[in-house]
């Protein structure tokens, strides 16, 4: 499942996610009727518009036998909220709680199922890594990601200060106080200069869009990058 | 429940706040500070996450039979001598406290750290009748002599800087105080003795009621609850009903990780019992001993949607991780109970209207609940608050229809896919050099301190055609 931020704005991780799931022998398919998984509505209340989505969503993926996304939030969208969202219909909710159980955020699709913690790629850097919130408190994953970067051959991983603490874009509250959602941003990346890193690695297209954003408007040296794409060697 | 319209719109202050540098610099060093302290208390305390779920089940056993909770506790407490007031909302709490002063004849109360007086604007309704309130806990008294509102549950000077406080305490001293710490506290000592022992009544909340005993208990740091429940002839405690408990086995529970989560500390410096009033053989302690059990909103949710901000502690830990509270402070929220719980608690208190800004106030990203000790699901119910204030269609007009628009998009791939292409072309007179720089309408303030990346040459679903 390519997130809708990364199929718009960020195709790239898309591409990388593909190129790193081939490389470890999976086959890739991408039902082409996705969209979004509903989180936007979800969060702002809009809970019958997600329980729409969610309901097309679990029916589009339906003959899938894994479902990987790289995203945290979205990952998590699908396995916590979905069966709750489409509890009103026995069969949708069955339909639902089967997809949770095969949903997989990208890192912990490679750790806890592929086995694999060594990736081979070309990838040179030192490098910082966000946990994202959903990622993190959501799925309870903070390891994966590490495992995954501390080993790779070409990358330093320093660890960020106030790592865990959230970016501040949380979907549409960056749009509504744009202020206060900036200014969480501005610590975060004081923080991500001081580790003198110069690529800040994080799991989700939310994350990466604010982050991303920041740095390039104070012109900062450091990239922001989505794991996949540091995994499958992204060297733009 | 009479709480004064906030006239500006919650956005404003939380900028005005964001403007403020010592609220800046105070509220960053003290809620750092909490967090590591919080973090190292319960790392060395492997049982606590045990007693946290023990605690939450506590609550909410508590509050299946909490009628049978509260008669018990009434019962006992007057067997043991006080005085038990029921009051539906706030003005009758209030009312109920200024009948007593003017039965008694109190002139001057001093008073021992509490939200729920906050809560029921007791210190302006007790000048109003003529009776002075004094602040007793530091913090509190600073912010009294600075004629402000508490800005955190638990901390209530927070915003101040050192500075600040020292100019505050040298004015009521007539001397120039040094800002330091033990200086302004001993000079802040002095000032309150003499307080201590004029005053007639004694004000304290109650972070417990434990229902088998009849006894009040008071979490502090300062020693002033001692003096506050000891010196004057009157004591007269108000508590939410949703702070009793059933057993003295259970407020155990509730000790041994209330400290950690508010200050990491194993246990507060005081822990003070409060059952009846100075009985015959007793040297100490007030002649008349009131409580007062206040609902103002609580037993409406009983069974309702905020049904777990019932079970908060009042701790404050969800305040110094919270994103939002660490950037504005308490203030800006506008109302007694600042912060994601506060949010929780003024819906609770004053109606879902009145959090229809306040709703979004929050990046959902669950630190807060990650942090609570009795793990109030805050994100959820922050959720259900928007979905309650978009049926009720509270929420503006334009954010309706951009979520109607998003919705009528996701719902089918050929649109969805069109859209990136319009997006492509209505982005192009803002792009420079790969980055959206200012954009219009509401995404605006979005590019006032960040870029946003362009909708990209070609979606991931345009390269999958020959990815495959």
């Amino acid at each position: 499942m390519i997130t809708c931020l990364a199929d718009m704005f960020f195709p790239d991780v898309g591409v990388a996610m593909v190129t790193l799931l081939r490389r470890h022998g999976v086959s890739v398919d991408f039902p082409e009727g996705q969209t979004c998984c509903g989180m936007p509505l979800f969060n702002s209340g809009y809970r019958e518009d997600a329980r729409e989505l969610a309901a097309r969503t679990v029916a589009l993926f339906a003959q899938s036998e894994h479902v990987v996304v790289p995203s945290g939030s979205c990952a998590w969208m699908l396995k916590t909220e979905y069966p709750d969202l489409l509890a009103g219909d026995p069969a949708l909710r069955g339909e639902a709680e089967r997809l949770a159980a095969r949903t997989w955020e990208l890192s912990q699709f490679l750790v806890q199922v592929l086995g694999v913690t060594d990736v081979d790629s070309p990838f040179a850097g030192r490098v910082t890594y966000h946990d994202s919130c959903h990622l993190l408190r959501g799925l309870g994953e903070s390891r994966a990601p590490r495992t995954l970067l501390s080993r790779m051959k070409g990358v330093e991983l320093v660890e960020l200060p106030g790592a865990d603490e959230c970016c501040g874009f949380g979907g549409s509250f960056s749009v509504r106080l744009p202020e206060v959602s900036a200014a969480i941003l501005e610590k975060k990346l004081d923080n991500v200069e001081r580790t003198g890193a110069d690529c800040l690695v994080a799991c989700d297209g939310g994350c990466l869009m604010q982050m991303s954003g920041g740095l390039s408007r104070r012109q900062s040296r450091v990239r922001a990058l989505h794991l996949a794409q540091v995994l499958a060697g992204d060297q733009s | 429940m009479s709480e004064p319209a906030v006239e500006t719109p919650f956005s404003d202050r939380a900028s005005a706040a964001l403007r403020d540098r010592f609220l800046q610099e105070a509220l960053g060093i003290a809620t750092t500070k909490f967090i590591g302290l919080r973090r190292e208390s319960f790392d060395g305390f492997p049982q606590g996450d045990a007693l946290r779920d023990q605690a939450r089940s506590i609550k909410e056993a508590t509050l299946e039979r909490l009628d049978e909770h509260l008669t018990r506790l009434a019962d006992n407490v007057e067997a043991a001598g006080g005085h038990v007031h029921w009051a539906d909302t706030a003005q009758e709490a209030r009312e109920i406290i200024l009948r007593l002063c003017r039965d008694k004849g109190v002139r001057m109360a001093v008073k021992s750290k509490s939200m729920a007086t906050e809560e029921i604007e007791l210190n302006e309704a007790l000048e109003r009748a003529g009776v002075t309130p004094v602040e007793t806990d530091l913090g509190e008294y600073i912010i009294q002599l600075a004629h402000e509102k508490p800005s955190h549950i638990i901390a209530p000077a927070i915003h101040k800087t050192k500075a600040q406080v020292a100019e505050l305490i040298s004015q009521v001293a007539q001397a120039p105080l040094a800002a330091d710490a033990e200086v302004l506290t001993a000079a802040a000592r002095v000032q309150l003795r003499e307080k201590f022992l004029q005053a007639d009544m004694g004000i304290t909340g109650a972070n417990f009621a434990v229902a088998e005993t009849g006894t009040v208990v008071l979490v502090t740091n300062e020693g002033n609850g001692r003096m506050v429940t000891s010196l004057p002839r009157i004591h007269v405690a108000v508590m939410g009903i949703d702070k009793v408990i059933p057993s003295m086995t259970d407020l155990a529970v509730f000790l041994a990780i209330l400290a950690r989560s508010a200050t990491g500390q194993k246990l507060s410096v005081y822990t003070t019992f409060v059952r009846g009033p100075r009985r015959s053989t007793e040297l100490e302690g007030p002649d008349e001993l009131h409580l007062i059990l206040m609902d103002n909103g609580r037993s409406g949710q009983i069974a309702g949607p905020l049904r777990e901000a019932l079970y908060c502690l009042r701790c404050g830990a969800c305040l110094n991780v919270c994103p939002v509270y660490r950037q504005i402070g308490g203030h800006a929220y506008g109302h007694t109970y600042p912060g994601p719980i506060g949010i929780l608690l003024t819906a609770m208190l004053n109606g879902t209207e009145s959090v229809k800004e306040l709703a979004h106030a929050s990046s959902l990203c669950g630190a807060c609940k990650d942090v609570c000790p009795v793990r109030i699901d805050i994100p959820r119910m922050l959720i259900e608050l928007r979905q309650h204030i978009g049926e009720e269609k509270v929420a503006p007009r334009t954010e309706r229809v951009v979520f109607r628009v998003f919705r009528r998009l996701a719902m089918s791939p050929a649109a969805f896919a069109l859209s990136a292409r319009i997006g492509r072309l209505l982005q192009r007179p803002f792009a420079r050099a790969g980055r959206l720089r200012r954009l219009p309408l509401f995404l605006g303030r979005w590019t006032d301190a960040r870029d946003l990346p362009p909708v990209a040459a070609r979606t991931f679903r345009e390269r999958w055609k020959d990815l495959r």
